[in-house]
Parts: C-alpha cells; sequence; structure tokens
C-alpha cells in the first residue's frame, strides 16, 4: 500500500490512516473505483479532515456502492440512482459544516441524473462531486453509457456512433468553480486534485477515467488502462500545498499558475498546454471542446474560481448547522403567532 | 332557460310580496381570469364578515394566466355553513363571454347586476336585473387607461354594498386594510367603490329581497386560506429546509412559508435559520427534503398531481431507509395533468401506498384550516418521532379557498425531535446498531452526521440491510427489517391525531368522511335531519392508518356512508383492507367528483335515494 510508506504513522491530528478506511471492496479486483476509493482515503487523511465531519453521498451504481468501502468513521446516504445532487444539497443545507463527498457514476450523472447533475453545478454548493467514470452500466452488463467517446467499442463489438457528453465542459459553462479531469491510475494527479478539492469552498467537480476490468477494458474502448495509459495529456501539473505543511517548493513563477485556496493552502497549477489560463472560463470550454474533435483525453485542473459566492452565501444561513438548532431559533414566539391572527381578524 | 310569466322587473316593490333573504345566500362574481378581480372579491367577502356574517370564499378559476372566464362565489351563512351552496342567488355579470350560461345558471327569484351593455334582461323574466354602466362609470373616475380594468371591480363592490344594505364604512375599513400602506391606490380605489354606491343609490330601484344585516358570529374569528395555515404550521413547527418545485395548487403553501419566513426566521446577527430551495424539479424537492431530513433537518415540500407522482421513488427510499420528511400533497383533480385548478380527493389510495414494493405511509388528514395549521405541526413531530415520510393531505378546495376558522392557537408541546443519539450516549452505551428495535417500539436510534464519535456512523441505503444498517440479502435478516417496519406501522395507529366523533346520537346510521367534505356533511345533516328527522351520526377521520375508534365506529352502526370527492371510493377501500368482513360489508358510498367543491344537496340527494326516503 503506497499510502502506509509514504506517510507519516499518524496525520496532523494524530489519526492513523486505518481510522480512514472503510469495508473489504466487493467491486471487481482491479476496478479503478477502488483505486479512487484509495486516494479519496489517503488524502483525508493527509489533510487530517476528521472521518466523523465527512458526509458521504451517492446514486446508484458501481461507483455509488463504494462510499461502503472507504471512510468507515463518516456518515453515508447511497439514495436513488441519479439523484445524488438532490440528497446532498437537502445534507449540505441541514449541515453546512460539513466536508461533502458526492459519488456518482458516469451512468448516474450523464443519463439518469443529468437534470440535478446540471443544476447542482448552478448552484455552487460547497461539495466535492466525483464522477467515476468507465463509459459503461457495468451493473446490468455492459451497455454503453452518454460518455462513451464516439466510435468506441463494446466487448460485442457494438460501436458507439453518439457524441460524448463531457462533463467538466458542462460543469465549467454552468457554474461550478472547481473542474477537473483525472484517471484512476495516476495516483500523483488524483491525489493533489483531491487535496485541492478538499480546500475548496464551492462546487468541485472531477471527473475519474475508472476503467471497468469486466466490461470496457478491452481493444476499441477508450476508457481503458491501456488506451488512458497512452492517451492521457495532462494540461498541467498539480502540487498541492497544504496550510499546515511548512515546506516550501521551489517553483518557477513564470510557468506556474499559483491559486490561493479558501483554507491558506496554495495549489500550484504548472503549465504544461502553453500559457493555459485555468481562470478563463470560455478558454477551458473551449479547449475541452477541441479535445474531444480532436479524440485527445485532457486531464488535470481546467477550471478554477475562488471567488464566486456559493450557495450558502447566497441563502444568507447561519454558521451553526440547520439540523441541531434550538427550538428557541426555529419556533417564532407566541407573540408572532397573535399578531398574525389580528392581521386576519 | 328558466321561465316564468310573472315578471319579476316590472314589479315595484316586491319586499312585500317576497319574504326577505338575510345572511343566507351565495354571490356569484363572474369575471375574466387575469383581470385583478381578485382584491375587489376580497374586500366584498370581508365586509360581509366584517358585518358578522359568517362567510366563505371560493375562487372557480381556469388553467390559465388570462382570458379566460372565472368566478369567485362568496357565501353569507348565518349558520356558518360555509361550504359551496349549489345555487348562487345573487350574480355579478362582468364577462361578456359567460354572461348567458351564468345567467341561466341563476335560480328563479336570483338577482343580477351586470355591465349594462351585455343586455341581459331581455333573457329572462324571472330574476332582478340591475344594469350598471360599470365601463363608462370606471372611465370617469380613472383618467389612467391602463388602471380602468382593475378599478372597474371596485365599482361593483360599491354598487352591490348599496344593493345588499353593506355599510359603507365597512367596505372602506377593509379597502384600507387591504391597500394598508399605499395611500393613493386605496384613494384610487374606494372612488371607485363610492361610484358603484353613489350610482346603486341615485339609479337602481331596490326590488330584490336580499340583505346583509349585522349580526355577532365572526368576533375573534379569522379568515385564512389552508395553503397559509398549512405554510404557518410549517413555520411554527420550525421547519428549516424547505425545497419545492411550483406547481398549482400547492404554490402558495411554500409562498406563504417563505414570506413568514422571512418576517419570522433570522437570528439577531440577521441570518437564515432556515433554507428554501426551488428546484429543478419534484424528483429534486424531495431528494432534498430526504437529504436534508437524513442530517437532522426538519424538512418539508409541498406538491400537488403529477408533481406528487414524480415524488414516489424517494419516498418508498424514506419508508424503507426511515428518513423523516413532511410532504403536504395539495389534490387537485386527475389522473395525468386532469383539472389543475379544480379540487378532489383522488389520491388518498396512491399516498398510502407511495412506492413500489411493500409500503405504507401514514397520511394526516386536515379537515379545517385550523387543523392544516395544527397537522402540519403535527407532521413534523411524528416524522421525526416514526422516522418516516409523513403526508399531510388537504385539497385545492381547503388550499386555496378562503375560510372563516376559529383563530389558532399557539403550539402548547415543545417540538418532538425524535430518537437522535448524541456522542456522549454513544459512550455510555458503547456501541450502536441503527435500525435496532431496542425500545419494543419498533423505531431504531438514530445519529446525525457531525456526531463526534468514532461509533456514530452509520450506512443508509436503500438496498437491503440488517438492523446494524450492513448490506444485506439474507432472506431473514430482509424479512426482520420488513417486519419491523409493519410494526412500527401499527404503532402509528395510537399516534396519529384522533378521529373526531362531530355527531353521537346512537343512531344506528353513520358517516365517515375527511377533509374539506367535513364542512358540506355537516351541512348535509342539517339537512337530513331538518327533512327527514334523522339524527345521524358522524366521525370525522383525520389520519390513516385508522386508529381503533373508526372501527368502532364502523362496528356501533347498521350502516356507515363514506362520503368522498373521488370516483373510485378511496377511502372506503383503505377502510374495507383494515375491518372484518362483515364490519366492512356495512359500508356504502356517497361520491361526488365533478371537480366542483361538493355541496351539501348532493350528498343529502345521495343519502335521501340510497335509503329510499
Amino acid at each position: 500500500m503506497a499510502s502506509a510508506t509514504n506517510s507519516p504513522k499518524v496525520n496532523h491530528i494524530g489519526l492513523p490512516i486505518l481510522d480512514y478506511r472503510g469495508e473489504k471492496s466487493t467491486l471487481c479486483p482491479g476496478c479503478g473505483d477502488n483505486a479512487i476509493s484509495e486516494r479519496i482515503i489517503q488524502a483525508l487523511f493527509e489533510m487530517g479532515v476528521e472521518p466523523e465531519r465527512v458526509m458521504k453521498i451517492s446514486g446508484i451504481g458501481c461507483s455509488s456502492k463504494s462510499p461502503a468501502y472507504f471512510l468507515g468513521r463518516s456518515h453515508s446516504f447511497n439514495g436513488v440512482h441519479g439523484r445524488m445532487p438532490a440528497t446532498a444539497t437537502g445534507a449540505i443545507l441541514a449541515n453546512r459544516t460539513m466536508t461533502t463527498i458526492g459519488i456518482s457514476g458516469d451512468g448516474d450523472t450523464a443519463s439518469i441524473g443529468m437534470g440535478q447533475f446540471v443544476h447542482l453545478m448552478r448552484r455552487n454548493l460547497p461539495m466535492i462531486y466525483i464522477v467515476e467514470d468507465n463509459g459503461v452500466y457495468a451493473l446490468t452488463k455492459g451497455q454503453f453509457s452518454a460518455t462513451a467517446d464516439q466510435g468506441s467499442k463494446l466487448k460485442t463489438g457494438i460501436v458507439n456512433h453518439l457524441p460524448a457528453i463531457d462533463t467538466c465542459a458542462l460543469a465549467i459553462q454552468l457554474g461550478a468553480t472547481f473542474v477537473g479531469r483525472s484517471f484512476s491510475g495516476d495516483k500523483k494527479q488524483l491525489l493533489a486534485m483531491l487535496k485541492a478539492a478538499i480546500a475548496h469552498k464551492g462546487t468541485v467537480l472531477l471527473d475519474v477515467i475508472s476503467p471497468c476490468v469486466t466490461f470496457n477494458d478491452h481493444e476499441g474502448s477508450t476508457k481503458s488502462y491501456k488506451f488512458m495509459q497512452e492517451n492521457d495529456e495532462p494540461i498541467n501539473e498539480i502540487g498541492f500545498v497544504s496550510s499546515f505543511d511548512e515546506i516550501e517548493v521551489d517553483y518557477d513563477s513564470g510557468q506556474t499558475y499559483e491559486v490561493e485556496m479558501y483554507d491558506g493552502s496554495s495549489l500550484r497549477l504548472h503549465k504544461v498546454l502553453e500559457d493555459y489560463d485555468p481562470t478563463d472560463k470560455a478558454n477551458a470550454v473551449r479547449t475541452l471542446m477541441e479535445a474531444q474533435e480532436n479524440d485527445e483525453i485532457l486531464t488535470g485542473v481546467f477550471y478554477i474560481n475562488t471567488e464566486t459566492p456559493t450557495f450558502l452565501d447566497l441563502l444568507n444561513l447561519v454558521d451553526e448547522p440547520l439540523a441541531t438548532l434550538p427550538e428557541s431559533l426555529t419556533r417564532p414566539p407566541k407573540s408572532a403567532l397573535e399578531a398574525l391572527m389580528a392581521t386576519l381578524s | 332557460m328558466a321561465t316564468s310569466s310573472f315578471n319579476l322587473n316590472q314589479q315595484q316593490d316586491t319586499r312585500s310580496a317576497h319574504e326577505r333573504v338575510v345572511n343566507d345566500f351565495s354571490i356569484n362574481i363572474a369575471t375574466v381570469n387575469g383581470s385583478g378581480s381578485q382584491s375587489a372579491n376580497s374586500v366584498l367577502m370581508k365586509s360581509i364578515f366584517g358585518m358578522g356574517v359568517p362567510v366563505g370564499g371560493k375562487n372557480l378559476f381556469p388553467s390559465n394566466i388570462a382570458g379566460e372566464p372565472t368566478w369567485f362565489l362568496i357565501r353569507a351563512s348565518k349558520d356558518g355553513y360555509l361550504a359551496r351552496k349549489r345555487d348562487a342567488e345573487v350574480l355579478v355579470a362582468l364577462n361578456s363571454e359567460s354572461a348567458q350560461d351564468d345567467l341561466r345558471a341563476l335560480p328563479s327569484g336570483g338577482l343580477a347586476l351586470y355591465e349594462e351593455t351585455l343586455n341581459l334582461d331581455q333573457a329572462r323574466k324571472d330574476v332582478y336585473f340591475y344594469p350598471v354602466p360599470f365601463e363608462k362609470i370606471t372611465a370617469d373616475i380613472c383618467p389612467e387607461v391602463k388602471l380602468r380594468k382593475l378599478v372597474k371591480n371596485m365599482v361593483y363592490v360599491g354598487a352591490l354594498a348599496q344593493l345588499l344594505a353593506i355599510d359603507l364604512e365597512v367596505v372602506e375599513k377593509n379597502l384600507r386594510r387591504q391597500f394598508s400602506s399605499k395611500q393613493k391606490v386605496f384613494e384610487l380605489n374606494f372612488g371607485a367603490v363610492k361610484a358603484g354606491f353613489d350610482y346603486a343609490q341615485a339609479n337602481l330601484t331596490k326590488r330584490d329581497p336580499f340583505f346583509i344585516e349585522r349580526m355577532n358570529r365572526t368576533a375573534g374569528k379569522i379568515i385564512i386560506d389552508g395553503n397559509a395555515a398549512c405554510g404557518m404550521g410549517a413555520v411554527f413547527a420550525g421547519v428549516t429546509v424547505v425545497a419545492w418545485y411550483p406547481i398549482t395548487p400547492s404554490t402558495t403553501v411554500i409562498e406563504a412559508t417563505i414570506d413568514l419566513l422571512k418576517k419570522l426566521r433570522r437570528t439577531p446577527e440577521g441570518k437564515a435559520t432556515y433554507a428554501v430551495v426551488q428546484a429543478e424539479d419534484e424528483l429534486a424537492a424531495i431528494g432534498m427534503v430526504m437529504g436534508a431530513g437524513w442530517a437532522g433537518a426538519r424538512s418539508m415540500t409541498a406538491t400537488s398531481g403529477p408533481g406528487f407522482s414524480l415524488m414516489t421513488e424517494f419516498c418508498g427510499l424514506g419508508y424503507y431507509a426511515e428518513i423523516p420528511g413532511v410532504i403536504i400533497n395539495v389534490q387537485r383533480v386527475g389522473p395525468s395533468t386532469g383539472l389543475p385548478t379544480r379540487t378532489q380527493q383522488a389520491d388518498l389510495l396512491e399516498t398510502a401506498f407511495l412506492s413500489h414494493g411493500d409500503t405504507k405511509h401514514p397520511i394526516l388528514l386536515p379537515g379545517s384550516v385550523k387543523e392544516c395549521f395544527e397537522l402540519t405541526q403535527s407532521a413534523f413531530d411524528l416524522a421525526e418521532r416514526l422516522q418516516t415520510p409523513v403526508f399531510v393531505l388537504t385539497d385545492l378546495d381547503l388550499g386555496m379557498n378562503n375560510w372563516m376558522s376559529e383563530s389558532f392557537d399557539y403550539p402548547s408541546k415543545p417540538l418532538d425531535r425524535g430518537k437522535v443519539l448524541t456522542a456522549e450516549d454513544l459512550d455510555r452505551l458503547g456501541e450502536f446498531a441503527r435500525y435496532r428495535d431496542v425500545d419494543g417500539d419498533a423505531v431504531g436510534w438514530r445519529t446525525l452526521p457531525g456526531t463526534m464519535h468514532p461509533k456514530a456512523a452509520y450506512f443508509t441505503r436503500g438496498s437491503g440491510h440488517n438492523d446494524a444498517a450492513k448490506y444485506s440479502e439474507k432472506p431473514e435478516e430482509y424479512k426482520e427489517v420488513m417486519d419491523r417496519l409493519a410494526r412500527k406501522f401499527e404503532s402509528s395507529r395510537s399516534l396519529l391525531p384522533a378521529p373526531v366523533a362531530v355527531r353521537d346520537h346512537g343512531s344506528k346510521i353513520g358517516f365517515l368522511a375527511y377533509g374539506s367534505t367535513d364542512c358540506a356533511l355537516c351541512e348535509s345533516l342539517d339537512q337530513i335531519k331538518n327533512r327527514f328527522g334523522l339524527d345521524v351520526d358522524y366521525l370525522r377521520l383525520r389520519a390513516w392508518p385508522f386508529a381503533p375508534a373508526v372501527h368502532d365506529f364502523v362496528a356501533a352502526h347498521e350502516r356507515v356512508y363514506v362520503v368522498e370527492q373521488n370516483r373510485d371510493a378511496q377511502m372506503a377501500s383503505l377502510l374495507k383492507l383494515d375491518l372484518p368482513g362483515e364490519q366492512a360489508a356495512k359500508l356504502c358510498s356517497i361520491l361526488h367528483y365533478n371537480g366542483l367543491p361538493v355541496d351539501a344537496d348532493s350528498i343529502t340527494e345521495q343519502f335521501a335515494a340510497k335509503e329510499a326516503l
């Protein structure tokens, strides 16, 4: 296990990584979703987030089962197909103090849950939305999903003729304030992206290509391990320096985009794609559209915006969780009812 | 068309020839949708209320923004009968499109106040005609052309007030309240009222028998619609998360809620102690309610018809995963889009079993606006106590129409937040299994996200689970959870609002009804007593599953009439599922389902026919 050897035995809040683990996975050995679960464990451990301060919300599908396999000390809600965003929205409104991770799949997000996905992005509700994206419906044995690339092939030889929905391009256009794509096999990139996501205040959308070893890892698939290893083109290299990290790393400011995060940490995006500015919304969408036309698979942080108010700001919500506000704050006094009655008599 | 050889309009003075009809008639105001008649109708209704006369107002409106015929029914009733009266004796005809039909529906001896240019007086001889040049009067007093359409409505308020003998100062007082913050608007509108009043005084000779006279039956009473009352109930129940999608006729539940939340629910620092989300659809609205309820908030949505159908899947999850939430369904006419602006009680069976799989939900059935306030509050306590979605079923008649009521009482009990374990509880207990029946009441203890204890977390899922909330497909573990849910449902019989014995004379004949049917049924039972000398019994249902008192009531009667506003006798069906066969055989149905609120005559006639009276 890579994380145990690379990390100290306990994190900066004194917890061992074991406290971030969940149950044994029942997904297929080699499933990309398991690798993503590992990175989530590692990111929260290294960021020193208390597991009890995390909510895991998911929809239906292989990906949506995975919250059982990490963070056993966090509350989790595995709800209804395509409706993770609504469940998460309600939970966050009830308790805004939590770190919320939403786990969904490409079917759960880009087909049945598309309506909810786009509206969550608009609201910029503070949460991390991870699409574990394998391009197929695995639990029903391998039908195409709406993120399958045009021209890609199923195991049975069936070719997808429809264009893929790019959840990242949509998220940027609609109002998400941190949007990136990674690959479950790229441990370093995914870990850095997740840590930055934890530090961000607003909606984070991470589309993580997560190969399905059983139904979509063959020749002709554009979501296979082999295809991703050969075609993954990072637009930037991600460095994340957390607020409690005292290590200073030298970097070339001319070649690096530095973003100060909400919690005082910093995200450093080393430009691979020449002059790529991750705060330029229109350019980000254009870059993704051009990549799709050229059959390129870009990864990295495409867009970040730390200025836009969140939905909670717009609601002018109290700082404390609504769930546990005392009755003295939630039930108006008798005089208020009497005044109302007087206006109606 | 009704005809009469007797021409009422040629009589010089009929007051001696006809008995006066005082404080006991209905007014039908026929206008065009979107013409802004709402304020005028409201002022007229409240002026009758201000005269001390019990009054109710019903808006019969089309599913349309502007241009279609719309009717407002005001019933004045010295006896306090506020259900729809089948015939309205007084007509205000302002809509050329519907005027002929409206006139045809007027009973013989009725009063027709109408726009002079409609020339209605040729059509019938057996009604009292009062032509008024509303257009002309309005043009004279309102120089601004674009305001005339609105102001015209106030002219009929004035003319009718004069004809019916409603005190002008009472009208003025209510008009001032209506436009409390806008002196100029008040002046313009009162000018219109006055112009109508003066015209009637100078030009119309009172020949009809209809009068409003002062009485003292509205002191301490209020007028409110059920949707506003539900919203008020939610706010006084401490609702914290509201998610919704606009749909007629439930929209105003949420609008009323938002209005009150803004006024009453800020911290001293000005922060909101609530969150309202207008969701993208009803699928999302109920999802937010479930997410919020799971995380510990008092959460609510309100919906109708198609929106309610869309909530089905999440409500099944709420039942199986045991998540509190309040769903108010203001019923409209179905199936499908149906008649969106008309009333019915036809979602009862859908609500009871909403979801695939074995599912049963508690339903609360307010029978008045006061109960809309009270039972909405109860719903929040019950949802958290029983850890399940709780449904408040009202309908368009109760929800959107104006009802006179006793004023509402401040809740006497603190909020019941149900069985929630804290970190300290977990320290003491050492372990916790979310769905284990440790108290023998079939309700487990839950924890909320954010409880700072290593044993606090559990995994909520709509898939198979055991009492420790672990994934399970084991036959005995699935069955154990389902059997406990059935026990929980059974135990709720004694927790839900008890039925009300409205009339208990020891009769052989009993009546059961619920919701907005109550008012018409009470009037009908008086008719039955007066016409047939029968003092029958009546038990008003307020919840499903039924309390034992419902079984006792059926057992104590030879025949039990179930009166409801749907085609398929849905409440009778629920009763038949619950009652032993010999008891179920006693039930007979009286049904009303044409989209209009049920009226007393329709009930009395069906009863008389079935009893061969």
